[in-house]
């Protein structure tokens, strides 16, 4: 797997639509336990995302990173702005200058995006947040990588393990944001930024290796 | 849903551009952001105040720009932070050499939002801090939670660092006496009814016509229970409790008292409120030095209150009186 500055536009091209396909869906989780605007804002973020992008000449991959970044904090808004920027931003500073990232790449980025999402929203795993879905992928992408893997299987393993790490927010109690207001109450339902996250790596392979794999 | 709009999308714009026409004397709008600054900033040499969040409290923030309070308030959508770049362009437009404090409302948007700001005003070389106002006591400040929320005691931390910030005092000293402020007050709230964001059209939680949330929190977030409605004396008391629980204050101590209308609650009930408030506080001895009764942190229509109660020192009582000259807030 090698993916260049263009083909990177087009998966952030292709995130912007797939938030939109799944607006109500993030607004809905959000909504049971916290203020019901994260498919809206995601969706208005990404769009500007999309904007940003329209005239890069795609040559450098930390540069589009950190439009994308920039794009997220000033759009979002919410917490879901600076954190995903914050995200963006970390991954695109460990690609500066390079024209091309590979899945050891694609492993430091989420490494790097994980350390900014945990140092701005002062998380921790099972704090029911996005960082249970990124933890896992993270954790999954290095054992594939190290156990030498193909990318596709090692990226496809992240993607599951994102999903698992979702699945698990539904049984945490909320220990950040709005939701950890309800303690107990917000046990049963799954964090809304977690399954955003697990969209996005989603939609990354699906791109990358085609839907009919995933 | 019934209000007076024209585009539920546009509402925070045109409120804004209503408040300078009414308030021109006081207040300008930042061009390209819906950023309110004092007229005359940045007023070189004196550390700046900036405020904000999400709008719909409105007097809270923009109606607090004045001298002796705040030098910007960043206005938000309706209960949404307002993202970093508002939030820069005000530190920068009433930064006057001498520093910029932050006063933000203890929610996961504003703490990340005006964090961002802070990071970037720092490495374009302004000296940017920040405090966190956190005095609803109807939320349990623990681990587990992202703390306590920021609600009307935010005014007091205003009034007094802002007349700190007018003697010239430094920002570490502004800063020293706004967590001063906000270890010393309390606040808790109670709803009637809910309100409607003008983008959702809709309430954004529903009572019974016999029921009441105590505990509330300013956009509608869930209290500590629900229950049936009983009298003022009654719910001031519940309120009170609470508080006082929760304060160290001793026979002898003084107070400021605020009680806060949400914005669909009459004056008349405020004042019924504020009648058992200080029956509470004389019964346990503790004085009363200044009380304020009127809208200062509202939550669009709702109908409900706050009551805050804040325990002053000689400086804060200094503080408190010194002039502030603002479209929503003075003291002459």
């Amino acid at each position: 797997m090698v993916v260049n500055g263009k083909k990177l536009i087009e998966i952030l091209d292709r995130i912007a639509d797939v938030i939109e396909e799944n607006k109500l869906m993030l607004t809905e989780l959000d909504a049971a336990i916290g203020d019901g605007d994260h498919g809206i804002n995601m969706s208005r973020g990404f769009h500007a995302v999309r904007e940003k992008l329209k005239d890069d000449d795609g040559s450098d991959i930390g540069i589009i990173l950190k439009k994308a970044g920039m794009a997220l904090v000033s759009n979002v808004g919410g917490a879901a702005g600076p954190l995903y920027g914050t995200a963006f931003l970390k991954a695109g500073a460990v690609v500066e200058g390079k024209q091309t990232v590979d899945v050891a790449d694609l492993e430091n980025m989420l490494k790097s995006a994980l350390e900014g999402i945990k140092m701005r929203g002062h998380a921790e795993p099972k704090d029911k947040t996005m960082v249970d879905a990124a933890e896992e992928a993270l954790n999954a992408l290095n054992s594939s990588n190290a156990a030498g893997e193909s990318p596709q299987q090692a990226i496809k393993a992240a993607v599951d393990a994102a999903y698992l790490g979702l699945e698990n927010t539904k049984d945490m109690i909320a220990r950040k944001g709005r939701a950890s207001y309800l303690a107990e109450r917000s046990i049963g339902h799954k964090d809304a930024g977690a399954a955003s996250f697990a969209l996005i790596l989603k939609t990354i392979f699906d791109e990358l290796y085609g839907q009919e794999s995933s | 849903m019934k209000k007076f709009i024209n585009n539920p999308e546009r509402v925070v714009d045109e409120m804004l551009e209503g408040m300078v026409a009414a308030h021109p004397e006081y207040i300008r709008k930042l061009e390209g952001f819906n950023v309110l600054a004092r007229k005359n900033a940045p007023v070189i040499g004196k550390v700046a105040l900036v405020s904000g969040g999400g709008s719909g409290h409105e007097p809270a923030h923009g109606g607090y720009v004045g001298k002796g309070m705040l030098d910007a308030a960043v206005c938000g959508n309706v209960f949404t932070s307002p993202t970093p770049d508002p939030i820069l362009e005000a530190i920068k437009a009433v930064n006057g050499g001498a520093g910029v404090l932050l006063i933000v409302k203890n929610y996961t948007g504003d703490v990340m939002n005006f964090e961002m700001a802070r990071d970037i005003a720092e490495m374009e070389g302004i000296n940017v801090d920040y405090v966190i106002v956190n005095d609803d006591v109807a939320v349990e400040n623990s681990t587990y939670t992202a703390g306590r929320r920021g609600i009307a005691g935010t005014v007091f931390v205003h009034k007094i660092a802002g007349a700190k910030a007018e003697t010239g005092a430094g920002i570490k000293e502004i800063k020293a006496t706004a967590l001063k402020v906000i270890s010393n007050v309390r606040s808790m709230g109670m709803a009637l009814s809910p309100c409607i964001i003008p983008a959702a059209g809709k309430p954004n939680f529903t009572l019974l016509e016999s029921e009441m949330e105590i505990g509330m929190g300013i956009h509608g977030e869930p209290g500590t229970h629900r229950e049936k409605i009983r009298t003022a004396d009654e719910l001031a008391a519940q309120l009170m409790d609470k508080i006082l629980e929760d304060m160290s204050l001793h026979a002898g101590d003084e107070v400021a008292v605020m009680i806060n209308g949400l914005a669909a609650t009459p004056l008349m009930e405020l004042y019924i409120i504020n009648r058992r408030v200080h029956d509470i506080l004389k019964q346990n001895e503790i004085k009363i030095y200044k009380t304020f009764v009127g809208e200062f942190m509202t939550s669009l229509e709702m109908a409900g209150c706050s009551v805050s109660i804040l325990k002053l020192d000689d400086e804060l009582k200094l503080l408190l009186d010194a002039e502030a000259d603002t479209p929503a807030f003075k003291v002459i």
